[in-house]
């Protein structure tokens, strides 16, 4: 198992090429967490059950990502800021075909 | 006035908890919560989600872990002021306190736990730039009265229960009822759903799906909104404008109370007693934050059971008190109940 690259465009635009572990169960949004690119209480709210969308991010590069479950399609009908690219950060499992993941965190609601 | 012991801020499962570890204690509560319903998080995000890490119970639903926390704080009567959010903080000069909510309630204790968890719970407004000018001149987030809309003309936009139920609902007060929703799913219970199909055949709801409100328009009060439905763009006129999007949680005026604040969280000074750096204010919960800190339910638990010790201490300087375990000492309620072991079987052996 090997740790893979991401990048990760902040709220305020910078961008940020981070290190993720292959084998942590990890997600997106607990990668953001982990490296504190976003302050704590505007992102991951519900924890990471697809519940409140403020993890929300835009995928930039053409990565086959998982098939979006019921849970995150409908709460992404609901959020805000919503465009063809969105994603929940909880919902992406880091996996090492993810490896160069370009993203986009959605702005803070 | 409303006077207690310790003023919890935040019904969620920390501050319900705190109750009964107060209640042992001798001390009487009195819960705060800018949600209608106790629970916190637990009943207003995920009270259908199983929690598998609370001691004892190898899965538990989280609106489920409220109702036992409610059974269990019974006996103590704690007070409660739901649906108003702790707004302002006084210290009076023999130390205690004097907190008022947005509705000028006033709460008068000698302590105050915050368990504010990520903090109150808000609307979460649509990114309409010009929203904030038509706020209580035509859009509401939250529907207070209904009565207030009777013979207008409404629009609601969500896709969820609140959206639905509100929209179902208005069509017997309201002169016309419109909902817009950015999907053709709704994510609402079946029933309503159903209920909203049905409303609409009738030709008493209108559905303009999928679509959105991005703009409003108005004078002083709104006229009409915007609604963008595919490339389509066109006006629509209306009295009021309810987006009904759920509630995310914002840390808010707690911010302003003087409490050292890192990471969107109350820093508190150690881990022996979780007091902030204003004495006589602790912080228990997902609220605060210190080295190591996990935010968990169980977390919280102990969290609290340590306050209320601290916090006796400081109401009785004078007094000596060793913690009695309650299959000792049994639950002695407020209320007359008393909840101890069963004596033992005396039996002679022939």
């Amino acid at each position: 198992m090997k740790d893979i690259k991401i990048t990760i465009t902040d709220r305020q635009g910078v961008k940020h090429e981070v290190d993720a572990p292959t084998d942590m169960n990890m997600n997106l949004m607990e990668i953001v967490r982990s490296y504190e690119l976003a302050p704590e209480g505007t992102i991951g709210i519900c924890g990471g059950m697809a519940m409140c969308a403020s993890c929300q991010c835009y995928v930039l590069s053409d990565h086959q990502l998982p098939e979006m479950s019921y849970d995150e399609d409908l709460m992404l009908s609901e959020a805000y800021n919503v465009k063809e690219n969105s994603r929940l950060g909880c919902q992406i499992f880091i996996k090492e075909e993810l490896d160069g993941l370009e993203v986009e965190l959605a702005p803070e609601v | 006035m409303i006077k207690t012991d310790i003023l919890i801020i935040g019904a969620g499962p920390t501050g319900l908890f705190a109750v009964f570890e107060a209640g042992l204690l001798k001390l009487k509560c009195h819960l705060i919560d800018a949600l209608p319903q106790a629970g916190g998080q637990c009943s207003e995000i995920y009270p259908k989600k199983p929690i598998y890490d609370i001691p004892g119970f190898p899965e538990v639903l989280a609106g489920d872990l409220v109702t036992n926390l409610m059974k269990q704080i019974e006996p103590f009567q704690p007070g409660f002021t739901l649906g108003e959010r702790a707004d302002t903080i006084e210290k009076l000069d023999d130390g205690s306190f004097i907190v008022t909510t947005e509705k000028g309630t006033k709460h008068h204790a000698p302590i105050v736990a915050i368990a504010g968890g990520l903090g109150s719970f808000e609307p979460r407004k649509p990114p309409i730039t010009n929203i904030s000018d038509f706020e209580d001149n035509g859009v509401e987030y939250i529907i207070r009265d209904p009565e207030f809309y009777r013979n207008k003309n409404v629009i609601i936009s969500g896709g969820g229960d609140s959206a639905l139920d509100w929209s179902i609902f208005l069509t017997d007060v309201a002169k016309s009822v419109t909902l817009v929703h950015r999907r053709n799913e709704f994510r609402g219970a079946l029933d309503s759903v159903e209920k909203v199909q049905e409303l609409k055949n009738l030709g008493k709801i209108e559905l303009i799906t999928p679509a959105e409100v991005v703009g409003l328009v108005g004078e002083n009060n709104l006229e009409e909104v915007v609604i963008k439905q595919g490339a389509e763009v066109f006006n629509r006129e209306c009295d009021h404008f309810i987006p009904l999007f759920g509630l995310s949680p914002k840390l808010g005026p707690i911010a302003d109370w003087g409490l050292e604040i890192e990471k969107n969280a109350i820093k508190v000074d150690n881990t022996l007693d979780y007091q902030t750096n204003i004495p006589g204010i602790y912080a228990i919960g997902d609220v605060n934050t210190y080295p190591g800190k996990l935010k968990l339910i169980l977390c919280g638990f102990h969290e609290a059971t340590l306050m209320c010790q601290s916090a006796y201490q400081r109401i009785f300087p004078d007094k000596r008190y060793v913690m009695k375990y309650t299959t000792v000492g049994g639950v002695e309620g407020f209320d007359g109940s008393k909840k101890e072991a069963p004596k033992a079987v005396i039996k002679s052996i022939d």
